[in-house]
C-alpha cells in the first residue's frame, strides 16, 4: 500500500513541478494574505503579534484550499479518476498517495509562510519543537480532511464553490487548535500548546481512518 | 472458445436514465468486435457497463468472469478503457505519463518505451509535456498508456478519432496482434469501414438493446 500511495505522491508532486502553481501562483497569494493584514492591523502593533498564529492558519486555510482543488481538477479534468478505478492501485493506497502529496505541497507552503509571519507581524519562535510538530499536526489533518471532502466534491460542477464551503466548518478545530498552538509557540500565550497539538493529531487520525475505509465508496459513488 | 462477456437481459441506469435496456450479448475470447449504432444508443454505456463503471439494475452480467452484479470491481485491472477523454496528465511529459499508467497497472516501467514506439511516438516527443502534443499524438500517448498494461479486454469508444491515415492503420494493426494473443477487443465507432479491415463481428445496437448481430465469424 505504502509503495502505491508514493507513486500516487511522486506523480502529483511532479505535475505541480511541471506547472508550478503552488510556488508561482498560491504561496504568493498566501503572503498577500499576511500582508493585507499587517496593513489591516498596523494601527494596533500588539493585535498582530496576538494573532499571528491564527493569521498564519488563515493562510493557509486560502492556500490550502487552492491546493486541494488543484489536486482534484487534476484528476477530473481528462476523465483521470476513470483510470484510477480501472487500474490496480488500491482505493486507500490513493486516498493515502493524495493525501501525502498535498501534505508536501502546503509544507512548502508554510516554508515561505513561517518567515512571512515572523518578518511582518514581529513575533520571535520561543519554542520550535511545538510550532513543528503543530505544522506537522495541522498540516496532515488539513491534508486528509480536504482530499476526503475534495473527493465528495470531485463530481461535481459547483466544486469550485462548494469546496471551501464545506471545507471551512470541518476544519474549523483545527484552525482553533493550530491557532493555540503557534501561539503558545511564539510565545504570546501560555497556554496548553501542547494539549492543542495532541487534538490535531486526533482529528489527522480519525480522517485518515475514515478516509482508507471510505475513500473506495466516494469515489465510486461521487 | 472462451466467454469473455456474457451479458443476459441486462438493465443499467446512469443518471436516472436507462442506458441499457435488456442487453442480450456474448463475446467470445479473440474476438475484434465493431460496436455500431446512432447517437444515445447505448454503445458508450455497454462498454461502461463492462468496466464496471456503470452498475447494473437487473439482468446478468459476466466480464472475464466475474458476476458484475456481485463484484464490479475486479475485473477491471484485467480491462483497458479507452473513453472519449485520454485520461491524460497534460503537465507530465510523454514518457512519464505512460511511465505512471504502466506502474498503476503493475506493469514494468521499463515496458512504456516499447508501448511508445508501439503507437509510432519517436523518441524525440518523450520528454514533451503532453500539452504541447497535438491531438492525433495524444491520443497516440493514450493508446500506448493502454497497451503497457496488456489488458485481456480492450473497451474502445471511437479510438481512430484525431488520428491520421498512418495512426489509424497502425492502431488497426494494435487492434489485430492484442486478439491474436488472445485478448478480446471491444470498439465502438461510426465508420463502417473498419468493420471490413479490422472486425469479426459487427454488432449493432438500438436503444440499449442488441438489434443486429453479424455474429462471430
Amino acid at each position: 500500500m505504502l509503495r502505491e500511495a508514493l507513486l500516487i505522491a511522486r506523480k502529483d508532486l511532479r505535475v505541480e513541478w511541471r506547472s508550478k502553481v503552488t510556488l508561482g501562483h498560491v504561496a504568493p497569494l498566501a503572503l498577500l494574505i499576511l500582508v493585507v493584514f499587517a496593513f489591516a492591523f498596523d494601527a494596533n502593533a500588539r493585535l498582530l503579534e496576538l494573532g499571528a498564529g491564527g493569521l498564519y492558519w488563515v493562510a493557509v486555510l486560502f492556500g490550502g484550499t487552492l491546493l486541494i482543488q488543484r489536486a482534484f481538477d487534476v484528476e477530473t479534468e481528462d476523465g483521470n479518476f476513470d483510470a484510477f478505478r480501472m487500474s490496480a492501485i488500491g482505493t486507500p493506497s490513493l486516498f493515502l498517495g493524495k493525501s501525502l502529496g498535498v501534505f508536501l505541497q502546503v509544507v512548502l507552503l508554510e516554508l515561505v509562510l513561517v518567515p512571512g509571519v515572523v518578518l511582518l507581524y514581529n513575533v520571535r519562535i520561543e519554542n520550535w519543537v511545538l510550532l513543528l510538530a503543530a505544522a506537522v499536526g495541522g498540516t496532515w489533518a488539513f491534508s486528509v480532511c480536504g482530499v476526503l471532502w475534495g473527493a465528495m466534491a470531485a463530481g461535481l460542477r459547483v466544486r469550485a464553490t462548494l469546496l471551501p464551503l464545506l471545507l471551512v466548518p470541518v476544519l474549523a478545530p483545527v484552525l482553533l487548535a493550530g491557532s493555540r498552538a503557534f501561539e503558545t509557540a511564539l510565545g504570546v500565550r501560555a497556554d496548553a500548546g501542547w494539549t492543542w497539538t495532541s487534538l490535531m493529531f486526533v482529528i489527522a487520525a480519525v480522517h485518515t481512518a475514515i478516509g482508507l475505509g471510505t475513500f473506495g465508496f466516494l469515489l465510486e459513488e461521487g | 472458445m472462451s466467454t469473455v462477456v456474457n451479458f443476459h437481459k441486462v438493465v443499467a441506469v446512469a443518471g436516472g436514465f436507462p442506458v441499457l435496456a435488456g442487453l442480450d450479448i456474448e463475446i467470445a475470447k479473440g474476438e475484434i468486435v465493431h460496436l455500431r449504432g446512432s447517437n444515445g444508443a447505448g454503445k458508450t454505456s455497454f462498454m461502461r457497463v463492462c468496466a464496471g463503471l456503470i452498475p447494473i439494475s437487473d439482468g446478468d452480467a459476466n466480464v472475464l468472469g466475474f458476476d458484475m452484479r456481485d463484484d464490479r470491481r475486479s475485473p477491471r485491472r484485467h480491462i483497458g478503457l479507452l473513453g472519449h477523454d485520454n485520461h491524460l496528465y497534460k503537465d507530465l511529459w510523454v514518457q512519464e505519463h505512460v511511465e505512471f499508467r504502466a506502474r498503476a497497472t503493475g506493469a514494468e516501467a521499463g515496458d512504456a518505451g516499447a508501448a511508445l514506439r508501439r503507437v509510432g511516438l519517436s523518441d524525440r516527443l518523450w520528454s514533451v509535456p503532453i500539452e504541447r502534443l497535438s491531438a492525433g499524438q495524444r491520443r497516440r500517448v493514450a493508446i500506448a498508456s493502454m497497451l503497457v498494461g496488456r489488458p485481456q479486454l480492450w473497451l474502445l469508444d471511437e479510438p481512430h478519432a484525431a488520428l491520421d491515415y498512418e495512426g489509424r492503420g497502425l492502431l488497426d494493426e494494435i487492434l489485430v496482434e492484442a486478439a491474436s494473443s488472445g485478448a478480446t477487443v471491444v470498439f465502438a465507432s461510426h465508420e463502417r469501414d473498419l468493420s471490413k479491415s479490422v472486425a469479426t463481428r459487427v454488432v449493432t445496437l438500438r436503444g440499449g438493446r442488441l438489434w443486429e448481430d453479424s455474429g462471430a465469424a
